[in-house]
């Protein structure tokens, strides 16, 4: 076990992004031009570094599989965007974004990336605005703003319930200007299947068309992963169907260590699967438990639907267990309730898999019509998706996997332990700790694209200038071409009996099952020997059609599903070894008398991070110590 | 419930695609559209037969990546609805049910249901944006934005990007994308300057690609963001302003 060092900067924390601004080294405007970049990702993150980087001179490559730059999953997000504005003069600050972030983290993240976060945040909205987002306003024809979860101001910018699809456009048009100047280079259809290193150092990636299967290899003097989170590893999330793994893992496998793995969040307050091929979980806003009464029959076996249940054989489990808070417990607390009076048999619906949600109470008081001008949007939603009418009939909900706070490992520069590769976004671990709070990643997403990837990047590339450059009729290139292949050929000479979408189902069952909510010992080590088991079949008996100069989903799948299953198995080997329970991740083993999260901080007030040593061996545990000198370590209250 | 498919497979953007019948056997009436699908490909692939390519990202209304023709609509019989959020309780047991692609010049066939939409991003780049440089911007509160303003920019910004307006225009026009482009940014006090460049540059690449527009208001009809045919005379205006301007400069 190695301590790795995640170079930042020295002096307070006020200074420290401004001072390391100034003693970077910097490449002059005249020999950015010598520089190309490839940014993998078109997200939020992607998205905005590489207009940025456009912009700033450097020849950029943009790739992803999207068939266009604008359909990102980031253009899923709803409810909004931080900034420390203050515009409302409630008293808000950078360093009072930065203490509820690091607070919110539950002391798991790193002070000085999280106050440059909160520092760079306003800029962010300045920037955006600018760009034409749409924000929402108010009468004056300022800004508005929101509160949200974990704050006690309001900081929180929207665009009605698409501010994810609104900065998305915003980064998209940048981008696309970036295009039309000839600066970035967007190859759309396009997905990168491995990293290429040379020397240590990254120098690009091996891509296949997905819509003619050709195999291409492009080189550059530096590689920059936008490629989002791992939610889908639980197959059923609220991402949106195509988010994987595969570029941040097959980096992993190419030496790039992969940090705090088992960090998933799961958010209580989503629709629950109607049936077995249900494909996706879709949120319903947490704002929703302001007005609506969370509970279960207290029979099991009650029969009667919802409205016929009187008071008395009804379980509000959450007012119950948390009087102080109710049905507005946070997030982790909510959706371990739910889980543990499912797990007990009371669940309701079809399938007795959700809870219900109750506005019959909130509709008496307040009437139909104000409940409809503050959730009529949601409660058509609901309607569309379900069938039942929620004005009508309570509606039934269940937690939902729906953010990854683990990712690659990048120092404070957001460069991964392979020079020259750098990762921005979900897909890298670094601001969020063990629990993101609400409206924090699309701050972080454009944080890191817009103003801290751009600048830091220019410290790897100026010692390099005049350096001998690799193309690609370097020998690793026509290696990791070779190794596409034949994984390619693999999975197109399966004959098995079993489609992709199967074994990804199964094994997002297990992952569920015992690194979801709540985990023990016992379930990862159980889950530690079915994974594999379940692999092994994998290989024996999947079946992918079709051949491979062509759009082809199922092998597209293949590949995604295949990284899963070791990625799954690293959550489950993180989850093992962390012996606390900290933000999202729960061990049963680890919690006070009355259920709430018991934190280790003289043990585990560390980084896990994660070096791959090969398909046969265990991979190596590393760590990076955490030390917070400006925020005291406290226990997460509620009550 | 049971179901008799009839969809459109096609190898390859330049061979021939047909008609091909499929049984659709148990179908839950509360999976979506998408679902149903799955459940077809799931039996294709066990029998070692080639998937229906389709469209689709998020299934929840918002990415603009799927879209099909369902009985000859744009995304199928519900208003306001993308395929993905369609739900097989708008359908009855026994029903045939005839799945195509999007079909328009602007948007070729690229595998069974998959089209190529790229015309799409060719006409945001041609001047759909406000040229500002990342950390070149004012205070975002300096310059108020009536509410109003705002709103109407926020209702033509919605549009997902489907191309359902354009499937659904006998002509294959795509006026309803771009004019909803266009306003979004023309109607904001920061898109003023380039607005006369805008719409020529953006306007342009649209007449090069696709149809031209005769009024049908079908795109209307088949959004399902229910983007309003406003905005396309709001570009028109736009248009005659800026080709009068253009040649007052030549
Ligand atoms: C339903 C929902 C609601 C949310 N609401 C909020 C909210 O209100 N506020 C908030 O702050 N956050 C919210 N989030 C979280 C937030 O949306 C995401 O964390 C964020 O958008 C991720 O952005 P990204 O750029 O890192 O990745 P993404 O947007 O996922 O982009 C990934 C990009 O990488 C590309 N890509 C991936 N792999 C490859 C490959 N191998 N080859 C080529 N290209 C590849 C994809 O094509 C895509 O362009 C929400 C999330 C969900 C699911
Ligand atoms: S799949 Fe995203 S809109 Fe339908």
């Amino acid at each position: 076990m190695t301590v790795l060092d995640a170079r930042i900067p020295s002096g307070p924390i006020e200074r420290k992004w401004s001072d390391h601004r100034f003693d970077m080294r910097l490449v002059s405007p005249a020999n950015k031009r010598k520089f190309s970049i490839i940014v993998v990702g078109t997200g939020l993150g992607g998205a905005s570094a590489a207009a940025t980087l456009g912009e700033l001179g450097y020849r950029v490559k943009a790739f992803t599989f999207h068939d266009s730059a604008r359909r990102a999953h980031s253009i899923a997000a709803q409810g909004g965007i931080n900034a420390a504005k203050n515009y409302h003069g409630d008293g808000d600050s950078v360093y009072r974004l930065f203490y509820d972030t690091v607070k919110g983290g539950d002391f798991r993240s790193r002070e000085a990336n999280v106050y440059r976060l909160a520092e760079v945040s306003n800029n962010i909205i300045d920037q955006c605005v600018a760009q034409g987002v749409p924000f929402a306003r108010e009468y004056g024809g300022l800004l508005d703003n929101r509160s949200f979860g974990g704050a006690q101001v309001s900081r929180t910018f929207y665009a009605k319930g698409q501010t994810g699809q609104q900065l998305l456009l915003g980064a998209y048009q940048a981008l696309s200007r970036q295009v039309k100047e000839r600066t970035v280079e967007l190859h759309t259809n396009m997905e990168m299947l491995d990293l290429v290193v040379v020397d240590g150092r990254a120098v690009g990636i091996v891509t296949r068309d997905l819509r003619t299967g050709e195999i291409a290899s492009h080189a550059a003097d530096a590689v920059v992963l936008a490629t989002g989170g791992y939610s889908n590893a639980f197959y059923l999330s609220t991402n949106a169907m195509a988010c994987n793994t595969s570029a941040i893992w097959r980096a992993h496998r190419r030496g790039a260590m992969f940090a705090n793995p088992c960090y998933t969040q799961i958010h209580p307050t989503a629709i629950p699967a109607s049936d077995e091929f249900q494909s996706k979980l879709t949120l319903m806003s947490e704002s929703l438990r302001n007005d609506g009464r969370i509970w279960v029959p207290t029979d099991a076996d009650e029969a009667r639907s919802a409205a016929d249940i009187p008071e008395d054989a009804r379980d509000y489990f959450l007012e119950r267990r948390y009087p102080a808070f109710g049905n507005l417990s946070p997030r982790d607390i909510s959706s371990r309730a739910a889980k543990e009076r499912v797990d007990a048999g009371f669940g309701v619906g079809p399938l007795k898999n959700g809870v219900y949600l109750d506005f019959s109470e909130a509709i008496g008081r307040l009437g139909r019509d104000a409940i409809a001008a503050k959730y009529g949007n949601l409660f058509d939603m609901y309607q569309r998706i379900t069938g039942e009418d929620p004005y009508l009939a309570p509606m039934r909900i269940y937690p939902a996997p729906h953010y990854t706070m683990g990712g690659l490992w990048v120092d404070y520069e957001l460069q991964t332990t392979i020079p020259g590769l750098f990762a921005i976004g979900e897909a890298n671990f670094s601001d969020h700790g063990a629990n993101r709070l609400g409206a924090s990643a699309l701050m972080q997403g454009l944080a890191d694209g817009y103003f801290v990837l751009p600048a830091t990047i220019g410290n790897y590339l100026a010692p390099m200038l005049g350096r001998p450059k690799v193309d690609t009729t370097a020998s690793e290139f026509a290696q990791v071409e070779a190794d596409v292949r034949a994984r390619v050929d693999r999975f197109l000479g399966s004959r098995g009996t079993r489609s992709v979408d199967w074994f990804h189902r199964e094994l997002g069952r297990i992952v569920w099952d015992h690194c979801g909510m709540s985990r023990t010992k016992e379930g990862l080590e159980k889950a530690l020997s079915e994974i594999p088991a379940l692999r092994a079949e994998f290989e024996s008996d999947v079946r992918v059609p079709g051949s491979g100069d062509t759009i082809n989903s199922s092998l597209e799948k293949a590949g995604r599903v295949e990284d899963f299953f070791e990625l799954a198995e690293l959550m489950c080997r993180d989850a093992l070894v962390r012996e606390e329970s900290c933000g999202g991740h729960f061990r049963e083993e680890h919690q006070t008398a009355d259920g709430e999260a018991l934190r280790d901080d003289v043990n585990f007030a560390h980084v896990t991070a994660w070096e791959w040593s090969g398909d046969s061996a265990a991979p190596v545990e590393h760590r990076e110590q955490l030390e917070y000198e400006n925020v005291e370590m406290a226990t997460r209250s509620y009550k | 419930m049971n179901l008799t498919l009839r969809v459109w497979r096609q190898a390859g953007p330049s061979e021939p695609g047909r008609f091909e019948t499929y049984e659709a056997t148990d179908v839950s009436e509360d999976s979506s559209f998408l679902e149903m699908l799955d459940l077809v490909n799931d039996g294709l692939i066990r029998r070692g037969e080639e998937p229906i390519e389709f469209m689709h990202d998020c299934r929840e209304g918002i990415c603009g990546t799927c879209g099909m023709m369902i009985d000859g609509q744009a995304h199928g019989p519900q208003a306001r609805t993308t395929t993905c959020q369609l739900h097989m309780r708008s359908f009855s047991d026994g029903d045939e049910i005839v799945i195509e692609p999007w079909r328009a010049a602007g948007f070729p066939v690229l595998k069974d249901l998959v089209v190529d939409r790229s015309a799409f991003d060719r006409i945001v780049e041609s001047g759909g944006y406000i040229s500002v440089e990342t950390g070149s911007a004012q205070d975002a509160n300096l310059t108020p934005i009536p509410k109003d303003d705002a709103d109407r920019a926020m209702d033509a910004a919605a549009c997902i990007g489907c191309g359902a307006c354009v499937a659904a225009c006998p002509n294959g026009a795509a006026q309803l994308f771009t004019s909803a482009k266009l306003a979004h940014l023309n109607l904001l006090p920061q898109g003023q300057p380039e607005r006369s460049r805008r719409t020529l540059a953006m306007v342009g690449v649209m007449e090069e690609t696709f149809g031209s527009c005769t009024n049908y208001g079908e795109c209307e009809a088949a959004c399902p963001k229910g983007i309003s045919i406003d905005f396309i005379a709001m570009m028109n205006r736009d248009h005659r302003r800026a080709l009068m301007t253009e040649r007052r400069g030549a």
